[in-house]
């Protein structure tokens, strides 16, 4: 029997440099990406849509799309449903977290112990629901 | 204080998440706006951008900018421009690591010992650009 090439998820992480909530979301898409779901899983830049060509404003076409935002402006979910296509799902890290915007939570640009945990229940949560939307295809 | 008066300018790195560039660019542009021209720089996201946020736009129109891009498909170059940001200068990672080719960073999500030499050495040239974007 022939093998078909086995489906993927796309996760896009807000930027947020701005705010801790954005490295929350970058780094936990980079441990579901590299440790939780790596066959599962691809991810691409968000403002590639804008700079890049037809291939990357289709990924949503090509990839079941989980967006991670750090804060409610959804910068993710609004970039990529309107540059790309209708998302699968939407993670927002200051729900997580109860903050509604930047929080002092932790240094943006390294965080600190209570941040990382904050981080490792948020790549669990991206990972979930790759589980979930893998099992719903099939 | 002189460069008070003349706004700060604002540092735009990409959002670069699959190579260690784009983890370059971010940290060196922490090192500006936190430490080497803290007060007279600052940053934003590059999503609130693309996605159209009004006070963000002000923020980039009104403001001298400097894009900071990963790889060369320069994604904070490309959509500050169509913003119409104000964007005063560009600096490129991949630029940096030429000029340093003994470099050689491998991680992505925290960076490694040459990942953090590759960055502050671009966080003193991008300050060096904000001074003359503040003395002009």
């Amino acid at each position: 029997m022939m093998d078909l090439p086995e489906k993927k998820v796309g996760i896009i992480s807000c930027s947020g440099e701005r705010c801790v909530e954005g490295t929350i979301s970058r780094v936990a898409t980079r441990m579901a990406l590299e440790k939780l779901r790596p066959d599962q899983t691809v991810t691409i830049c968000l403002p590639l849509f804008l700079a890049g060509g037809k291939e990357e404003r289709t990924f949503t076409k090509y990839y079941p799309t989980i967006t991670v935002d750090g804060c409610e402006r959804l910068c993710a979910k609004v970039g990529t449903e309107r540059y790309s296509g209708k998302i699968a799902s939407s993670i927002v890290v200051s729900d997580l977290t109860g903050n509604r915007d930047c929080s002092d939570l932790s240094s943006r640009r390294q965080l600190d112990q209570k941040a990382l945990a904050v981080t490792e229940k948020v790549a669990e949560r991206i990972a979930h629901e790759v589980d979930d939307i893998l099992k719903h295809s099939r | 204080m002189e460069t008070a008066k003349q706004g700060k300018v604002i540092v735009i790195p990409c959002s670069g998440i699959g190579k260690a560039l784009g983890s370059i660019g971010r940290d060196a542009t922490y090192e500006v706006v936190e430490n080497l021209r803290k007060g007279v720089a600052d940053t934003t996201c590059l999503a609130l951008i693309v996605s159209g946020d009004e006070e963000t736009l002000q923020l980039v129109k009104n403001n001298k900018c400097i894009s900071v891009d990963g790889c060369p498909l320069q994604c904070a170059q490309k959509n500050v421009k169509l913003a119409g940001g104000n964007l005063a200068a560009n600096f490129r990672v991949v630029d940096a690591l030429k000029e340093n080719r003994k470099l050689k960073p491998k991680t992505v999500t925290f960076l490694d010992r040459d990942g953090h030499q590759l960055s502050a050495i671009l966080a003193k040239q991008i300050a060096g650009k904000v001074d003359e974007l503040l003395r002009k």
